[in-house]
């Protein structure tokens, strides 16, 4: 490659990274596992669904990890491996969410107050910094509880207990979703507005490009590394949120599980007589796993894109 | 004079957060006492509305709640009936107050030798186990550690109480599960600061004044780059006093933390909406004294 774009730079700098990849690996397999293991226990016939769903309430209490429960089993006697799998389908879809909320509302917002400015963009950042000055985490408390008492009504009117559950499930969403874009907007602000009064986009302008086309072509190309580092840095503080929340009780509700709620259910089940280590120890080890290699891999693009760190 | 400036800008911020959370906790459908046995009759429905004024109109609701302020008067908690707002705050705040100075002195007292060991013997053994020690505890939350630490230190070895709130002993797990992430980060912080720091002339030219390595490090390096970790002491201050809500929570500490939660799980409005009041104050007023702290460490800073 005689002239290699940015985007290739980075990529060749990233696989240099044995960390990084690794952590790429790590995540990559854990995806593979939460999807194929619902296969799994769909395929691999009556006796071993029996000992492995998730939900299966057996008189297996507090067994500890052995042959067939991997990581033991909880005080419902249900395997512990497969409410882990089972609990990361929510982990890692909140991250998710988080990514995608801080990718679309938070680009777009950063985007349009940096390039059009003046005063629209002082109104757009006025609201982006009281959010901000909000510790974060009891806006999303404060959000939750006061949709908790809408769902109360919901609930009234048409009473679905299933549907309760999807419906809390969303507000965590929202609830996430609603202080995950922040960092973006302002940091996506930033670049705009720098990358705004350049020679190359005055040019463009001068030739008679409109608005649109140079946000598309020259703006948004050119924030692409800054965006795709703060996504990758969004992602573990997501995960993190949603399992201090389960853990809390605000969150994901029983039945469903989190990993942060299974951590809270092994927490409960702490007592001076027998230690339970493997309701704490296999959950946690995963959250803390997973936050090692995405932040492995946030780190390292950060590196690969050559970005500085702005505060 | 800017800081005066400031002090005063936090006023209106002030005002549109707490009519931000009241509006929220207010307008969203829902009565506080929805969960419990429905009054006889609806004159003692109307009673209770009327002595907590949940029958004015929304604008006059909020004023009466600002006037109340005023006189540092949140309001009565709709839980706990015989107590206000106020009476709790007063309780549980010198509680979570002490919880989150001494974790904070903890992370600093761990992180900052942590970070200035990595960063002066980089490269060798000790930056490596440094190192990636820091790391680990940036990725072990509270959430994690603290179990942890009471089935290793409570449980098994019997060394430390793992719960309550009544002898220094009782702080050591709640500090340590709190405390340990975020001396991981400080030490990533600091370390990263030196590393750039000693990289300017000035250093260079500290060396070849003939002073000794541990001078350069101390006396010139460490002032500079102990400034990312200054100004990450807003934030952090702001995850301490979160983070406490689990290790309040799973310690059973008597703290604020574990009033939020429970106003916010029983939607106990006017307890839920004075506690994050409470805690934006604090924020912010913390962050003016980062900002104070900066400019007296870098003389180089001005705020205009």
């Amino acid at each position: 490659m005689a002239n290699p774009t940015p985007s290739q730079r980075a990529w060749q700098r990233f696989r240099q990274n044995r960390p990084a990849v690794m952590s790429a690996w790590f995540l990559g397999l854990l995806v593979v596992g939460v999807l194929v293991w619902p296969l799994c226990l769909k395929l691999g016939g009556e006796p071993f669904a029996r000992a492995h769903r998730p939900d299966q309430i057996t008189d297996h209490q507090f067994w500890p990890p052995n042959a067939i429960n991997w990581c033991g089993t909880d005080v419902h006697g249900r395997d512990e491996f497969s409410r882990i799998l089972y609990g990361a389908q929510i982990s890692l879809l909140v991250g998710a969410v988080g990514a995608g909320v801080s990718l679309v509302i938070g680009v777009l917002w950063g985007a349009v107050a940096g390039y059009v400015g003046g005063r629209l963009d002082s109104a757009m950042m006025r609201l982006v910094d009281i959010l901000y000055s909000l510790p974060s985490i009891i806006f999303v408390i404060v959000l939750i509880t006061s949709l908790e008492g809408l769902l109360k009504n919901w609930l009234a009117a048409m009473g679905s207990p299933a549907l309760a559950n999807s419906a809390r499930l969303i507000f965590l969403f929202v609830g996430l979703g609603a202080v995950s874009w922040l960092t973006m907007a302002r940091i996506v602000r930033g670049q705009v507005l720098s990358l705004r009064s350049r020679p190359f986009v005055e040019a463009s302008r001068g030739l008679g490009a409109g608005p649109l086309w140079i946000l598309r072509r020259h703006i948004l190309p050119n924030v692409l590394g800054v965006v795709i580092v703060y996504l990758a840095l969004t992602v573990p503080a997501i995960i993190l949120y949603e399992s201090f929340l389960s853990y809390l009780g605000l969150g994901i509700q029983p039945p469903m599980a989190s990993w942060g709620s299974l951590i809270a259910e092994g927490a409960e089940h702490i007592n001076p007589l027998r230690i339970y280590w493997w309701l704490i120890v296999f959950p946690g080890g995963l959250l803390v796993t997973t936050l090692l290699a995405l932040n492995f891999l946030g780190d390292s693009l950060r590196d690969a894109w050559d970005v500085r760190s702005g505060n | 004079m800017y800081f005066l400036r400031r002090l005063l800008a936090l006023v209106p911020l002030l005002l549109v957060i707490s009519f931000l959370a009241f509006a929220l906790v207010r307008l969203t459908p829902g009565s506080p006492f929805d969960r419990e046995r429905k009054p006889e009759s609806p004159e003692i429905e109307r009673a209770i509305q009327a002595k907590y004024h949940l029958d004015e109109p929304f604008l006059k609701q909020y004023l009466r709640y600002l006037s109340g302020l005023l006189h540092g008067d949140f309001g009565p908690s709709l839980k706990y009936r015989n107590h206000t707002v106020a009476d709790i705050i007063k309780q549980a705040l010198p509680v979570s107050l002490m919880l989150g100075v001494v974790a904070f002195g903890f992370a600093m007292g761990v992180g900052l030798p942590l970070g200035f060991i990595t960063a002066a013997r980089r490269g060798g053994w000790p930056d490596y186990a440094g190192s990636f020690f820091a790391i680990l505890m940036v990725c072990v939350p509270a959430l994690v550690m603290a179990p942890v630490l009471i089935m290793v230190f409570g449980i098994k070895w019997r060394l430390l109480p793992v719960a309550l709130w009544l002898s220094p002993w009782h702080l050591v797990l709640p500090v340590a599960a709190l405390g340990l992430s975020f001396a991981g980060r400080i030490a990533r912080l600091l370390r990263e600061g030196m590393l750039n720091t000693m990289k300017s002339e000035y250093i260079t030219t500290a060396r070849a004044k003939g002073l000794s390595e541990n001078a350069v490090l101390f006396k010139h390096a460490f002032r500079l780059a102990v400034l990312p970790v200054v100004s990450y002491a807003g934030p952090l201050l702001a995850d301490l006093l979160t983070g406490a809500f689990v290790i309040e929570a799973i310690f059973q500490i008597p703290g604020l933390g574990t009033h939020f939660v429970n106003s916010s799980l029983n939607s106990d409005y006017t307890m839920t909406v004075g506690l994050a009041l409470l805690y934006a104050a604090l924020l912010v007023g913390m962050n003016l004294l980062v900002d104070v702290a900066y400019t007296w460490l870098d003389p180089r800073v001005k705020y205009e």
